[in-house]
């Protein structure tokens, strides 16, 4: 039984670049930023993966352990946290797919091929199923009984939409210059902030959405 | 009133107490059909007077127009929440409901509901790859890896991880692993003692 370095060290040996620290760290920086974002973000299903091979071999090494070894409980509480912190990442996506269904499809059907989507494949048949069911469902138990003219369901009309202009707290990775936070309107002028490694800011979310999604800054 | 009975729908689901579902009002959902019905017969009929040359009957058809419209969307509402209220309860309860609960949902949303524990199942199963992640397990941040916990009833014989086979009875005490009663103490079998 290794200790709780040397487990890490090795199987980081399985990632390309990254340690298992490393990939950690970079899950929790994605669970918070979708736990605080209004609207879902791109999935990081790469570090899912990575992050389940890393549980399934460290519960290997558990079980070839003595009975009764101090370490393993310590291993085995690692582990369970490891699991809440990709469970809560999961959960917090699907509870926002399963709410912005159909706003998402929508999107994803306006999408060119070259931008890449924000739901996994998985996470993409969940949102069309789901949406399929909700849509028949209302329409068995409701609107099959309507007059005909209003029987329709508009997408466009009833699709909830996430509120981008919700205040988050944010903390700054990168130097970002000039960041547009307030359009030019007839009472006030634009306005613009420069933000430095460190700085943490309250703001609406809509300005800053491309810097989270690039990592520039992380929510908080 | 107009459109009053939908409102009174969405009124009850409102007025129920959090986290509790009340029994799906199949009567009232049928009155507020039957009302649109006569609305929309009561405006054709309108219209097609306006149309052979009766003037006068435009505002009225325009109101009964916006009631029908009222009425979808309370109608809507009462539905959409009820199912709101019917994916939290898949997440408290599993995929099984308890009686008195399913005691309160009509046919279709039964039917609903097995639909969506389906779509859970497939997606979870789906997760990273190979074999999958419980999503239902692991809603609290860990503590500790042991929890003390207390049974509230009597449920049988309970294996462990590790083989152990022990007995919840009504009232005895045992100290588990969470990850492992973490679903019983959700359903109510088991009660955290916090010390």
């Amino acid at each position: 039984m290794s200790t709780l370095e040397d487990l890490k060290d090795e199987s980081g040996e399985e990632v390309e670049t990254m340690t298992a620290a490393e990939v950690l760290r970079k899950l929790e920086e994605a669970w918070l930023n979708e736990k605080f974002a209004e609207d879902l973000l791109e999935a990081k299903t790469d570090l899912v993966e990575c992050m389940m091979e890393q549980i399934s071999e460290m519960e290997d090494n558990i079980s070839r352990a003595k009975k009764g070894d101090f370490k393993v409980s310590i291993h085995r509480l690692e582990i369970d946290r490891i699991r809440y912190v990709l469970s809560s990442y999961l959960r917090s996506r699907l509870l926002k797919i399963e709410k912005f269904a159909t706003h998402l499809l929508e999107e994803e059907k306006v999408r060119k091929d070259d931008e890449p989507s924000k739901l996994s494949p998985e996470e993409f048949t969940f949102a069309k199923d789901y949406d399929k069911s909700l849509e028949s469902h209302l329409r068995n138990l409701a609107l099959r009984h309507m007059p005909a003219h209003i029987q329709s369901l508009d997408p466009k009309q009833i699709a909830v939409r996430p509120n981008l202009d919700k205040y988050v707290f944010l903390r700054v990775n990168e130097d970002t210059e000039g960041v547009l936070v307030e359009e030019e309107t007839l009472d006030t002028g634009e306005e613009i902030v420069d933000m430095k490694r460190g700085d943490q800011h309250i703001m609406r979310y809509r300005p800053v959405a491309p810097l989270v999604a690039s990592g520039a800054v992380s929510l908080i | 009133m107009l459109a009053e009975k939908a409102l009174e729908l969405v009124r009850e689901l409102e007025r129920s107490i959090d986290g509790s579902l009340p029994p799906y009002n199949e009567d009232r959902v049928r009155q507020v059909l039957e009302e649109m019905r006569v609305l929309y017969e009561q405006n054709q009929k309108d219209v097609s007077a306006t149309v052979a040359g009766e003037s006068g009957l435009f505002s009225g058809v325009q109101v009964r127009h916006a009631a029908l419209e009222r009425n979808k969307r309370c109608l809507l509402a009462y539905l959409y929440n009820r199912i709101e209220q019917i994916k939290k309860m898949r997440w408290e309860f599993g995929s099984v409901l308890p009686t008195e609960v399913k005691y309160n949902l009509c046919e279709q949303e039964m039917q609903w509901f097995g639909r969506y524990n389906k779509l859970l199942a497939n997606y979870m199963m789906s997760i990273g790859g190979s074999g999958g992640l419980d999503l239902t397990q692991d809603m609290k941040p860990p503590k500790t890896l042991y929890v003390e916990v207390r049974c509230l009833a009597n449920h049988g014989e309970f294996e462990t991880q590790d083989g152990n086979v022990i007995v919840l009875k009504k009232n005895s005490q045992h100290f588990l692993l969470r990850s492992e009663c973490e679903h019983l103490i959700r359903q109510g079998i088991l009660e955290h003692i916090v010390h």
